[in-house]
């Protein structure tokens, strides 16, 4: 035994088994949020069963069985239910039952002893609603202006049929109201500014009033034009309705405007599940999010997260590097460095909070205010630069993370071997042509290193986001169609909040819960994907200056 | 100060069948009274010299004895040093290289230097020998091209890579890594270059190559070598300088020196006495 120990073996296992468990805990990670988020697009069976009430009615219960999970039977008796039984412990089972409207609630745990047999009839529909969330029931009929067009068996590809128009009509309003009509609106309040700076500046001449004026009129027109054509969609949209029975036999009205998408669940094979997941899926990274974000798509936040990520890239690559440069190159090593030096080495270690605040304060309000009285004049009180925006959170994030740049370029930097430095001076290059040439090419992989640690960092940050720039729901992305185009001053969804917001502030817990998990997920890929790309910049880089020593 | 004169050298130097050299007043630089110290250390002291044009002069002597130190004085690579001081005059075409005026790098162009190390840059072999053109501001295809192609000639080492002219520096071996860092240095055509142990990092047969192109070069350049290895100062050298710690204590012909050296100190170190 104390040979074995002598030996040097024990270090060995328990430096092999570090290792394995960091593997471990990475895949559980990965491989947890996957499987729990992932799932949520699979069509589930809907189950129909009874259900005593604690009155003794029976009713009909139609939904998906969520969950099941142990109970006391005690715990039971006291909320008012009759069990005959002797058992301590029974089961009960979350359903999602849907149909919001009637019950007023989507999710409910029922005891398991109260339920009848549960069957699945293949004739069961769940209707995905812009409004109200999911509904479970029969199909009965489709109707036209009121009357009824087909029934029993005909009505499901009947409504299949009306379906594809509807959603091609509301696809077609969404963009109106999206692009064309946020188009005349985005002109309108820019006509707006440009008159209100003449007026401060007095220079606003009768002859500009009249062609303001004109052109407002011209805007006005089109964008009743739209409104009307709106009209005439919204009416062409509200045609058709489906009508539904659902648990107890009620029969409900879902005029068509108001339906995503319906299947029959039980009556699909795994193909066609297959291919509704996809479509879902593809949905919910290409979509925008719908009721209080439980539904829909990520699109937004995705999309913020990159952007965020990418012009905090930006700002703080050129910077930092610079900053590591006079640092290591030109900057007369001494005790001034040296505290320079630890002062940046500790600003890492500030929680990411505290760059929040300092963003709000400092960026937000003292920067971003003045900037409005010096540029935007015009559109005050109202704040351009001078409330949270994409570019107060990429720029509070950028000198979050240059710490990081600097002292991988530092590093990077003084491991140039002197005899590369003193080969390119003895060739008559001055010491600039040198870094330029020489120096920063072999320095560069250290660079990208420095990068991919702080885009790493900077896409999981969430906390200072949520001072200077982040929402819930922004209602429009900060890159657009109109110039110009990149609006640095809108304010963004981003994933790592959309979390939090989903998991903590929604109204539907149990709705939310896989949502949670693939936006988690989608966030851990996304952060791969970025860092991936730089990995393999860093590499192609490391490859041009194989066989240097120490780089 | 030693003058080379037209005798048949009595000692012919091995393998390499030199020819005797033809006597020479031509200076390329002149040292006067150089002295240098690091910081409070005394390491070159009071040094005088003269070295002749297109000739090759070694430097040796123990280590520490101050030859590198000398040596990079020509070309003020000791500038790097910030603890470094120099007094005294190095004279090229009659200039002072430590004059305030002087630009360094342009003295650097005129003055090459070779390290002990080979190094290469992390760039291919093309742009390894066009790196001081491109710095001049040279950019056309046609003159680089020429350029890289007589500067690997001149080093000996187009035959080895004309093919592989985009692949790396560092893909090549010890010895063509140092043949090619001498393309770089020649790709400027300076007046003098200047090698620093050129050959201690490398093998036999690496080592006999550079020994025959410095042989070559010095038709065209003024080579100062500074070298360990006694013998190869005496196989390659035309003069060679025999210093010892910081003092020069002897210059004069190679053969003259290592055969009939005025010194007792020289003697004693050229037999392996101390060193």
């Amino acid at each position: 035994m104390r040979k074995w120990f002598k030996d040097g073996d024990p270090w060995i296992w328990m430096t092999g088994g570090a290792v394995a468990l960091s593997l471990v805990m990475v895949y559980a990670v990965v491989w947890m949020t996957a499987a729990q988020g992932l799932v949520h697009w699979w069509p589930k069976p809907v189950a129909e069963t009874t259900f005593i009430e604690r009155d003794g009615k029976k009713i009909r219960l139609i939904g998906e069985v969520r969950k099941r999970e142990e109970v006391s039977v005690i715990r039971l008796r006291e909320s008012g239910y009759t069990l005959e039984t002797q058992d301590k412990f029974t089961h009960r089972y979350l359903i999602k039952q849907g149909n919001r409207d009637i019950t007023g609630i989507d999710f409910k745990w029922y005891p398991g002893p109260m339920l009848g047999e549960f069957a699945y009839p293949r004739n069961l529909i769940a209707v995905e609603r812009r409004e109200w969330g999911h509904l479970y029931g029969q199909l009965r009929a489709v109707k036209e202006n009121g009357t009824v067009v087909a029934e029993g068996e005909a009505a499901w590809p009947a409504l299949q049929e009306r379906l594809s128009r509807s959603n091609a009509l509301f696809k077609e309003i969404h963009r109106i109201e999206k692009v064309d009509i946020g188009k005349v609106n985005y002109a309108m309040e820019r006509l707006r500014l440009k008159e209100r700076k003449l007026q401060l500046q007095s220079k606003l001449t009768e002859a500009d009033s009249a062609a303001f004026a004109q052109q407002r009129e011209q805007l006005a027109g089109e964008f009743s034009a739209l409104q009307e054509r709106i009209e005439k969609l919204r009416g062409e949209i509200a045609r058709d309705t489906l009508v539904a029975e659902v648990m107890e036999g009620q029969q409900v009205d879902v005029p068509l405007a108001n339906v995503a998408d319906a299947i029959m669940p039980n009556d699909m094979n795994v193909l066609q599940k297959t291919g509704h997941y996809l479509v879902k899926f593809v949905e919910f990274i290409f979509d925008d999010p719908r009721e209080a974000n439980t539904e829909g798509g990520i699109f937004p936040a995705i999309f913020g997260t990159v952007l965020m990520v990418l012009l905090m890239a930006v700002m703080v690559t050129p910077l930092g590097i610079m900053a590591a440069i006079y640092m290591r190159e030109y900057a007369k090593p001494g005790p001034l460095i040296r505290i320079i030096r630890i002062s940046v080495n500790n600003l890492a270690g500030v929680p990411s909070i505290v760059y929040g605040v300092f963003g709000l304060g400092f960026f937000v309000y003292f920067l971003g205010h003045n900037i409005d009285q010096l540029f935007f004049p015009e559109a005050l009180p109202a704040p351009v630069f001078g409330s949270p925006g994409i570019l107060w959170a990429s720029l509070t994030l950028a000198i979050l993370t240059l710490p990081v740049v600097i002292v991988a370029t530092e590093e990077g930097l003084s491991r140039v071997p002197r005899s590369i430095r003193e080969g390119s001076l003895a060739l008559g290059a001055t010491k600039a042509e040198t870094l330029w040439r020489t120096v920063l090419p072999i320095a560069s992989p250290a660079m990208m290193t420095g990068l991919i640690l702080a885009v790493a960092r900077a896409a999981g940050e969430v906390a200072p986001l949520m001072l200077v720039g982040v929402v819930k729901l922004a209602p429009s992305l900060p890159l657009d169609g109109n110039f110009p185009f990149l609006h640095l001053e809108r304010k963004f969804m981003h994933l790592g909040f959309h979390i939090y917001d989903v998991g903590f502030q929604s109204p539907n817990v149990e709705a939310a819960r896989p949502l949670v998990y693939a936006t988690a997920l989608l966030l851990v890929i996304i952060i791969i994907v970025l860092n991936l790309f730089a990995i393999r910049l860093r590499n192609r880089m490391r490859e041009r200056m194989k066989g240097l020593e120490g780089v | 100060m030693n003058q080379p004169t037209e005798q048949t050298h009595a000692f012919q130097m091995s393998g390499l069948g030199r020819t005797p050299l033809a006597p020479t007043d031509n200076y390329v630089l002149r040292v006067e009274n150089l002295n240098l110290h690091y910081g409070e250390a005394k390491a070159l002291n009071n040094i005088n010299m003269q070295i002749p044009h297109n000739r090759v002069t070694a430097f040796i002597g123990p280590s520490g004895c101050g030859k590198s130190t000398l040596l990079r004085c020509f070309n003020r690579m000791n500038d790097l040093v910030e603890i470094c001081r120099v007094d005294g005059k190095i004279l090229l075409d009659d200039k002072n290289i430590y004059d305030k005026d002087v630009n360094v790098a342009l003295l650097r162009r005129r003055v090459g230097m070779v390290f002990q190390k080979p190094n290469p840059f992390p760039k291919s072999i093309y742009e390894n020998v066009a790196y001081g053109l491109r710095i001049m501001g040279v950019n056309e295809k046609k003159t680089l091209d020429e350029a890289v192609e007589s500067s690997l000639r001149g080093a000996a080492l187009w035959d080895e890579v004309k093919d592989r002219l985009n692949e790396s520096g560092m893909s090549l071996s010890g010895g063509q890594q140092q043949r090619l860092v001498i393309a770089r240095a020649i790709a400027l055509e300076p007046e003098v270059l200047l090698l620093d142990e050129p050959a201690s990092a490398l093998d036999p047969i690496a080592t006999s190559k550079i020994e025959e192109l410095v042989d070559e070069m010095k038709e065209k350049y003024t080579i100062i070598i500074v070298t360990h290895n006694m013998q190869q100062a005496a196989r390659i050298s035309d003069y060679t300088a025999f210093m010892y710690m910081g003092d020069l204590i002897e210059f004069g012909e190679t053969d003259t020196l290592f055969i009939n050296p005025k010194e007792k100190r020289t003697s004693d170190y050229i037999t392996g006495r101390f060193g």
